[in-house]
């Protein structure tokens, strides 16, 4: 998470901004209609962006009400065609019911709802529950309790967290910290397997979200900060054997590089760059681990997922490109064959993991229909790619960027302000975006209805100081030291709606706060998010105006979903706790008067511990 | 990760029986940091502070306070002591004294195997477990040449701080690691504590090809602009050299002379 530093330069700052996106001059609109308290927020309206809104006319999955994976669907929209809570009504939108998971971490899981059930992973020790949701305030069903090793909470990186589970074909299958993958009888609760995937020993966890391609589940590791390999398994639904394993790092076989691979850029082309891009030996602790949502394309057969940032850290130990890090994937989701890879940030110098979400979309591009894949990159980038070449077509920044200068669509490389570099023994001062990124995990939502993504991210900088700052008594090291702020602007969050067409910004809303919470989108033209603070609000989707919001008991890093419940109407639900990388400050209670505490986020949310307290708790809301 | 970023703050006055003396000094000292500092004042920099300030003809006064991520700019750049101890010459932020001594990173080897590592080129490395000490995210600086020296994935972390201070040496003598590179005081102190079978040299060479050294001088620090006190611990430094010399050999510390580069 945290890279190194570099020479002190302030006189060179090159702001390189997505030109429509900043000129903008902001009017604070004092929002609610609900009057309360001021608002640290600001909507920048659409007019002044040169955004445009216009229905999508892609294809898009079939609704049916329920939310059977994190993501919604295989493209990663997020969007729900459920309308009954609209933006004429939601200001009537009341508690339902709540449920407490019982653990006070960072809660970011997505429930899950299938057959009139909800299933909620808690955050370590991973205890899942099964909700009646037939039944007046959703009475619990059954309970299952992994028994996880103890160990995994000490190799963890970035608090306890759980992404959520899956359901396919009767079953609930969801991973542990303690790197298990396990399968229960969704009506019973019953253990139907359970894999060992990810060693603790070796320092690998796992806190994704599996997802579910005909009969296999895919799964991938997250890793502490050394001596992890990346990688992502298929693993039989049946069983839970693995059928196939593909490493992000190493030789060609092992990555499941063979004929099928047809990478868009030369940069990518050869044998065994997953070995030949590093130091001797180095891409056996590479990094590269696969903790982000995957997406997937029926009409190909392919799915889609990002890889994490190389290890270790320091950008001096492992000179190359340091293949297959911080890119994408797409492959085969039977066979595992790689099909082509796209790497965002190529020997990555500031941590800037390649897993965030792709939404697969099917955009009018230049007078034709490009089946492509939008992503929101760490590296402050918003690409849309050809998901069927890997071909960059756009790629526009959309935040305030120090660290680099554009990304060449010609050979594919992100270019680089060297000025900002790391180098050992010096420090840097304003890099922007910082080792959290433009956007770290927080996942997107789109709307069919506005042709809109709805993208929470980090407005923040850094400065890497050298190793005075490190000072250990009597043990000289070279050490770095990060300690976040807020961007230009102050805001150190921001909700955006974004036109992935035009490559701008149509609205944005900011808040103190990063937004580590995901987004819904909703045919009743709502956006549904939380913030650090605890609000759980929905904005028009059309303006960004908040046209509703509840305090809940934590702040909020989870990901809102909604469904229609057994007696037809529509519920919305969010799982209120702080934590997570940044909100370790408050879960794991650490010291902010240490800058550095939780790898440079102390400094940046220094009064986060005086406006929440650690949470865990679902929240479901309804129209009365 | 977070190890070490709760700053305690425990004041021990060292009692002097001297009652004529000046206003105390103020030494910030780590509780749990052997063969440095501990709380109850036997490390070797404790021992050496208050040869200094008695020198001095000033009471100690040991300001008890974690090291580490942001310990200067919350403690030391708040006043919370005078003095820092064991601070790497010409360190950026604070105003650095002579060193009182100049040690290295070193390999720690199991003496029956006779081998004489001392190079990052030394065919004996492959293969082998090399134990590092882990400083917080950090590897120790010896990892930047092994890894450009393609031992990347036989590195070992290790924290040696308090309580786990021996576990890395205990690795070696175990057999768990082939060898391991570790600051030399810390390796001095605790092979001989626990009469380990195990022989020490200083890396070679003695700075990395990106420049960052692998022997470092020692120094005490004062605040930026406190260049009287600077003045009299260099005078009082320089007045205790067999002293200090006498101790250092106490703790088992691998010195080198001040010119060895």
């Amino acid at each position: 998470m945290a890279s190194q530093k570099m020479s002190f330069r302030v006189h060179d700052v090159k702001v390189s901004i997505s030109k429509g996106a900043r000129i903008l001059a902001a009017f604070a609109l004092t929002l609610l209609p609900l009057g309360c308290h001021k608002q640290l927020q600001n909507v920048q309206s659409p007019a002044s962006t040169g955004g445009e809104i216009r229905p999508y006319t892609g294809a898009m999955e079939e609704d049916d009400g329920q939310w059977v994976r994190a993501t919604k669907d295989y493209a990663n929209t997020r969007y729900s065609t459920l309308d009954q809570i609209n933006t004429g009504n939601v200001a009537g939108l009341k508690l339902a019911w709540t449920f407490d998971t019982g653990v006070p971490r960072g809660q970011e899981a997505a429930p899950i709802v299938v057959n009139n059930t909800m299933y909620v992973v808690a955050p370590f020790p991973n205890k899942l529950f099964a909700l009646d949701l037939t039944k007046p305030g959703a009475p619990l069903k059954w309970s299952y309790d992994p028994n996880p090793s103890r160990a995994a909470k000490g190799e963890a990186c970035c608090d306890w967290v759980n992404r959520g589970a899956v359901y396919a074909d009767g079953k609930i299958i969801y991973n542990t910290l303690d790197g298990f993958t396990i399968a229960l009888d969704a009506n019973s609760g019953k253990l139907l397997w359970r894999a060992h995937m990810a060693d603790i020993t070796r320092g690998e966890t796992i806190t994704m979200a599996p997802m579910v391609v005909h009969d296999k589940v895919f799964v991938g590791n997250s890793g502490g900060e050394y001596g992890v390999r990346g990688w992502l398994a298929a693993l039989n639904t049946s069983d839970g054997k693995v059928a196939w394993q593909a490493y992000s790092t190493g030789p060609d076989k092992e990555v499941l590089i063979g004929s099928r691979f047809k990478p868009y850029y030369a940069t990518d082309k050869g044998t065994d760059l997953g070995v030949k891009t590093w130091p001797p030996d180095a891409w056996r602790i590479g990094g590269g681990t696969v903790w982000g949502f995957l997406s997937y394309d029926p009409s190909s057969n392919l799915i889609y997922y990002g890889t994490a940032n190389p290890g270790p850290w320091n950008p001096e130990v492992r000179p190359g490109d340091n293949k297959w890090t911080s890119g994408v994937f797409a492959r085969d989701a039977d066979t595992g064959e790689a099909v082509w890879f796209y790497q965002m940030s190529p020997h990555d110098l500031y941590d800037w993991d390649g897993v965030n979400e792709n939404i697969l979309l099917d955009l009018p591009w230049q007078g034709s229909t490009r089946k492509v894949l939008v992503r929101a990159d760490r590296n402050g980038y918003m690409y849309v790619i050809d998901r069927t070449t890997g071909q960059v077509l756009s790629a526009t920044l959309y935040v305030y960027s120090t660290t680099t200068t554009g990304v060449d669509l010609q050979t594919g490389a992100l270019k680089h302000d060297l000025s900002k570099a790391p180098r050992t023994g010096q420090e840097i001062r304003n890099i922007c975006p910082t080792a959290p990124g433009a956007k770290d995990w927080q996942p997107s939502s789109f709307s069919p209805k506005t042709g809109l993504l709805y993208v929470p991210h980090q407005n923040l900088c850094a400065d890497e100081e050298a190793e005075q700052a490190n000072y250990i008594q009597g043990t000289p090291y070279v050490g770095v030291t990060d300690r976040f702020y807020a961007g230009p602007g102050g805001n150190e969050g921001e909700l955006m709606a974004w036109d992935p067409i035009n490559g701008k910004k149509v609205w944005t809303v900011t808040d103190k706060y990063p937004l580590w919470s995901g987004t819904l989108a909703t045919a009743g033209d709502l956006v549904f998010y939380g913030t650090m603070e605890g609000w759980f609000r929905a904005a028009n989707a059309l303006t960004g105006q908040t046209v509703w919001q509840f305090k809940t008991g934590s702040g909020i890093i989870g990901q809102p979903v909604t469904y229609r419940g057994p007696d037809g109407k529509q519920y919305v639900a969010i799982l209120s706790g702080i934590g997570g990388w940044p909100g370790a400050v408050v879960a794991g209670d650490l010291d902010t008067r240490d800058g550095n505490a939780a790898a440079g986020w102390g400094n940046a949310l220094s009064d986060l511990k005086n406006v929440t307290t650690p949470g865990g708790t679902l929240y479901v809301f309804a129209l009365p | 990760m977070f190890l070490r970023s709760l700053s305690i703050f425990v004041v021990l006055v060292i009692a002097s029986g001297c009652a004529a003396m000046a206003s105390p000094l103020r030494i910030c000292a780590d509780p749990d940091n052997l063969p440095f500092s501990n709380h109850s004042a036997k490390g070797l920099d404790n021992r050496i502070a208050v040869l200094v300030a008695h020198k001095l003809h000033r009471e100690p006064v040991f300001v008890w306070a974690r090291n580490g991520r942001g310990f200067l700019r919350e403690q030391f750049n708040k006043n919370a002591c005078d003095v820092l101890m064991g601070v790497p010459q010409k360190m950026r932020g604070v105003l650095t004294t002579n060193p009182y001594y100049r040690s290295a990173y070193v390999f720690a080897t199991r003496r029956q195997e006779h081998l004489k590592i001392a190079s990052f080129n030394d065919p004996h490395l492959n293969g082998r477990k090399i134990g590092l000490q882990a400083l917080e995210d950090n590897l120790s600086p010896p990892s930047l040449a092994l890894i450009r020296t393609g031992h990347a994935a036989q590195l070992v972390g290790f924290n040696s701080f308090g309580v786990h201070g021996a576990d890395i040496v205990r690795a070696v003598a175990d057999g768990q690691i082939g060898t391991a590179v570790i600051w030399g005081p810390l390796a001095g102190y605790f092979i001989a504590r626990d009469h380990l079978p195990l022989k020490i040299a200083p890396v070679s060479p003695l700075v990395d090809a990106s420049g960052v050294p692998f022997a470092f001088s020692i120094s005490m620090a004062v605040h930026k602009n406190d260049v009287g006190l600077r003045d009299q611990l260099n005078q009082a430094l320089t007045g205790l050299k067999p002293v200090i010399a006498r101790v250092l050999a106490e703790y088992h510390v691998p010195t080198l002379a001040e010119d060895e580069r």
